[in-house]
């Protein structure tokens, strides 16, 4: 089977409260897939499922066709899956260097080593500098995280996202809070950073979601109600009717 | 530079001079009871260094480090003994490793207990534990020796070239040798993949796992860690009491050595070292002055922690980049205006511990006469006290306004120092000024 993620039957209650109700949901290796949905339908709580924040409180999340449910955060990012916050969430008061060097470390094998000096490891740095390069903080680099702009807070989350190498990557929400201009910016930044890559993103942005994803689907009241392409889901009347009517002029 | 190293050479300066201080401090303080006090502040600073691996470096704050540093010196002591008695061939030097790897194996023990959860809960735990360890030190009076201690003669054991570690003068060196490696080795493992990921779990634990790291091996790792060297510290303690008693891992010494730790700056490595030396001084020099020591011990760290969160050393650090474009000279006018109604506050508060202190503790056998300050007072009459007040009071409201010139002086550091660039350069913010910008 090709696909790289798989969601059978998903469930998630908080207490009497049903968030994600069934979700079921295929993504072939490569694919750009958004998930869309009104405020509350769930969006950022299945990304939480996925990558292991909450644990599911039914159903199976599979990742290269092996179970991941239960699993541990850096358990399903060590197999292959990393992801963005919503909220900018990095390391505020190290510098956007160290930010991007310590989300490389696992990934070249170093782990938990102290006992080889970090400065001289060569792959390191160079994995380093690459990613500030592809995420255009290469300027920044001795600047502490926190006083950083919001949108290049934004595009250091992405950078943490993406500098271990992963091959699936779950990005929530990446142009929240942008300007028009940032968010045609970070598009362009997407692209290239998750070339060749499985990309799996939360989206409010209409035009950020129909210029990037391969694939659409919508989550609507903690289910799918659609998934399909662009174009297909742009002309769903059910789709139309629960979320994209006001959405799209 | 070789890949992996941790050092390279340009960085080695410092530690030669630090090497070089180690050796030659004992021709410039000679006497014995600067050699004392020197052998103490070596203990004390691989202690407080130990203790920032948790809190300044991981974020991990604990109120039992002394239950490593005092096992590790019972377990010392112990082996002392054991080789002296049995004439086993392993010299002096080599029983502060067998103390490290004794601090080691109970950093394993409860490390594995406490380390599960961070913030509160590994505080909490860490309470616990040194209230279990305190209180069954005054149980197991085989091992601890009750209230009285256990006792070595480090004397016993195999002379190494002729040195049998009576002299005061070849205890010193050899804490200052181990303090020296320590000192290295701690310094080394911040600049390693695991010292890095340490920092990151103290900035942001969530994030850390979603980079592939378990928070809870960091943890793990920097508490066993944290164990070894505040065990070597404990075994050069027990070398050079050669005693232990239930008191070296108990509350207050968790406490003190947190103390130090803090006074001296745990934002920076060397904030530790600072603090050790200074709260040593000061315990040894304040208890024979004052009986209220403990009581100024309490007020400098809260000054320190309302009025300088980064330490001594924050403070400090705060200095070098004026210090490097040459404008340090600027604010030493300020500085200077500040210091003068500082001195009057502090000294009126001196003034009122020391009245309070004679009158409540010492004036029933000793009367009412109170000497302080080269002067002697009557504590019965009202006129000191509302002279200490004034001073206190005037001397407060001085420094209040003197803040304001200190200030501006600031200021102009600053605006002369901002670079053409503008705010993008002005923004980075040196690792060593983490929350002691002056306001």
């Amino acid at each position: 089977m090709s696909a790289v993620l798989s969601l059978a039957d998903v469930h998630k209650s908080f207490g009497p409260t049903a968030i994600i109700r069934g979700v079921t949901l295929n993504v072939p290796t490569g694919e750009r897939h958004a998930i869309i949905g009104p405020n509350g339908a769930g969006k950022s709580t299945l990304f939480h499922l996925i990558s292991g924040r909450f644990p599911v409180s039914s159903g199976t999340v599979s990742l290269h066709g092996r179970p991941i449910t239960g699993l541990k955060p850096y358990e399903i990012y060590r197999r292959g899956l990393s992801r963005s916050f919503q909220v900018t969430n990095i390391f505020p008061r190290l510098s956007v260097y160290e930010n991007i060097r310590c989300a490389v470390l696992w990934a070249l094998g170093y782990k938990y080593a102290f006992w080889l000096g970090v400065d001289a490891l060569r792959s390191v740095r160079e994995r380093a500098e690459a990613v500030m390069t592809s995420i255009g903080l290469t300027r920044r680099r001795d600047v502490q995280a926190g006083v950083l702009t919001y949108a290049e807070q934004r595009a250091l989350e992405i950078g943490l996202a993406i500098a271990g190498g992963a091959d699936v990557i779950l990005l929530d929400e990446p142009t929240a809070g942008m300007s028009r201009g940032e968010s045609e910016q970070a598009v362009q930044l997407i692209r290239t950073v998750t070339q060749g890559k499985t990309l799996i993103m939360v989206e409010h942005d209409m035009s950020v979601v129909f210029g990037l994803a391969d694939r659409i689907s919508v989550l609507v009241y903690g289910q799918i109600i659609a998934s399909d392409t662009p174009r297909a889901i742009r002309e769903n009347a059910a789709v139309r009717e629960a979320y994209l009517g006001q959405a799209v002029h | 530079m070789s890949e992996g190293a941790i050092l390279s050479w340009r960085s080695w300066a410092p530690w030669v001079a630090l090497a070089l201080a180690l050796v030659l401090l004992p021709r410039l303080l000679s006497s014995g009871s600067s050699l004392t006090m020197m052998s103490l502040m070596g203990i004390m600073i691989i202690f407080a260094l130990s203790y920032n691996m948790l809190l300044g470096q991981t974020g991990m704050l604990s109120f039992g480090h002394a239950v490593y540093y005092g096992l590790a010196g019972f377990v010392a002591i112990h082996a002392m003994n054991a080789i002296a008695q049995n004439k086993w061939a392993i010299p002096l030097p080599v029983i502060p490793l067998i103390g490290g790897l004794a601090g080691l194996a109970f950093g394993i023990l409860f490390g594995s207990v406490s380390t599960r959860r961070g913030g509160t809960v590994f505080a909490m735990i860490t309470l616990g534990v040194g209230e279990l360890v305190a209180s069954s030190s005054l149980i197991l009076r085989s091992f601890f020796g009750g209230e009285s201690g256990i006792t070595a003669n480090r004397t016993k054991l195999m002379p190494l070239f002729g040195y049998k570690f009576g002299p005061q003068i070849e205890i010193y060196y050899l804490i200052a040798g181990w303090a020296f490696i320590a000192i290295l080795a701690m310094y080394a493992i911040t600049r390693t993949p695991f010292g890095r990921m340490c920092n990151a779990v103290r900035e942001n634990p969530e994030r850390a796992e979603f980079i592939g790291y378990s928070t809870q091996t960091v943890r793990f790792i920097a508490f066993c860690l944290a164990g070894f060297f505040a065990g070597i510290a404990g075994a050069l303690a027990a070398i050079n009491f050669e005693i232990m008693n239930a008191l070296s891992l108990g509350a207050a010494q968790s406490g003190t050595v947190l103390l130090m730790a803090f006074i001296g700056g745990i934002g920076l490595f060397w904030g530790p070292i600072l603090g050790a030396i200074l709260v040593t001084f000061l315990q040894v020099t304040l208890s024979d002055l004052t009986g209220a020591w403990m009581l100024y011990f309490g007020l400098l760290f809260i000054l320190v922690v309302m009025f300088a969160p980064g330490g001594i050393a924050g403070w400090l650090a705060l200095h070098g980049p004026a210090l490097r474009s040459g404008r340090l000279g600027r604010l030493l006018p300020a500085y200077a205006l500040a210091a003068v109604p500082l001195a009057m506050a502090a000294a009126g508060a001196i003034l009122i511990v020391e009245l309070a202190h004679h009158m409540l503790v010492k004036a029933s056998s000793d009367g009412s006469l109170v000497h302080v300050f080269f002067t002697t007072l009557d504590g019965a009459s009202p006129w000191p006290w509302l002279a200490a007040l004034a001073l206190l009071g005037v001397g407060a409201a001085l420094t209040r306004l003197a803040w304001g010139p200190v200030r501006s002086a600031w200021a102009a550091v600053h605006a002369a120092s901002a670079p053409v660039d503008g705010p993008a350069e002005a923004a980075v913010v040196p690792p060593a000024a983490q929350g002691v910008l002056p306001t």
